[in-house]
């Protein structure tokens, strides 16, 4: 694998049953690319919870993901309603889901933490009433 | 013993075959909500849970577990049969409750 790979998915905000077809097609993308399991774990992982989080909160957005021989970089961006304590965000167990999404086994304050968890580095940028962007990469060695 | 042997050695209905007979069950785990499963389970785990709607096929995919295997008689309906054919994914299922289930596993398995 010499060259960067890069892969563009706009995430739907109204379709649950959708979620997780962007990192299911990262995940087949990446064992082509002879990618590592433990790093596509991660990697699958990271993205699922990002796009629940976009579907949950954020109506959609728009997911880019660029391989390289060293890493895996992930760029997921929405135009929602934004996240007014980052911090408090990140805590395990902090949620701010609606009941019916917890029905679906989702919202247990965990999206976030887990994100932060299986990468190596994880930036957010968010301006409430304007969107979120999350950055992330996983190391490959 | 591949995941398909072990549902016939405890009498575990098959409800999607998926790629049970190329994987084995290295470990259990028990739990509903979905994105602590996703934190938490690992690799090749056979994941016991009642959580039958179409995100449990996604979590099994993403966090690779050997199988999902439905407890307490729950079902999944044709949309959730059909993605996890799709992604082959192993679904197995029995009336008996998470907890007797995990015990089966482990005595047959020793995994603990």
């Amino acid at each position: 694998m010499n060259n960067t790979v890069k892969l563009h998915y706009i995430v739907d905000g109204e379709d649950f049953t959708r979620a997780g077809e962007a990192s299911a097609d990262v995940k087949k993308n990446l064992r082509k690319l002879g990618v590592p399991p433990d790093v596509i774990r991660k990697v699958a992982i990271a993205l699922y919870e990002g796009e629940i989080n976009m579907v949950i909160h954020a109506n959609g957005g728009v997911i880019d993901v660029e391989v390289s021989p060293e890493c895996i970089s992930m760029a997921l961006k929405d135009q929602g309603k934004g996240i007014e304590d980052v911090e408090k965000a990140m805590q395990e167990g902090y949620s701010t889901a609606p009941d019916e999404v917890r029905s679906l086994g989702f919202g247990a304050g965990m999206g976030l933490p887990n994100m932060k968890k299986y990468t190596d580095s994880m930036k957010i940028e968010s301006t409430v009433g304007v969107g979120t962007n999350v950055y992330m990469t996983v190391s490959i060695s | 013993m591949n995941v398909l042997e072990v549902a016939k050695e405890l009498s575990l209905s098959v409800v999607v075959p998926g790629e049970g007979a190329a994987r084995e069950i290295k470990g259990i785990y028990c739990c509903d909500l979905l994105s602590i499963v996703m934190g938490r389970a690992k690799a090749d785990d056979a994941w016991i849970t009642v959580m039958s709607n179409i995100n449990a096929v996604a979590v099994a995919v993403l966090a690779d577990v050997s199988c999902i295997i439905l407890s307490e008689g729950m079902e999944f309906d044709e949309a959730c049969k059909e993605r996890a054919e799709m992604e082959g994914v192993c679904v197995l299922s029995s009336d008996l409750p998470t907890f007797e289930l995990s015990r089966k596993i482990d005595l047959l398995l020793n995994l603990s």
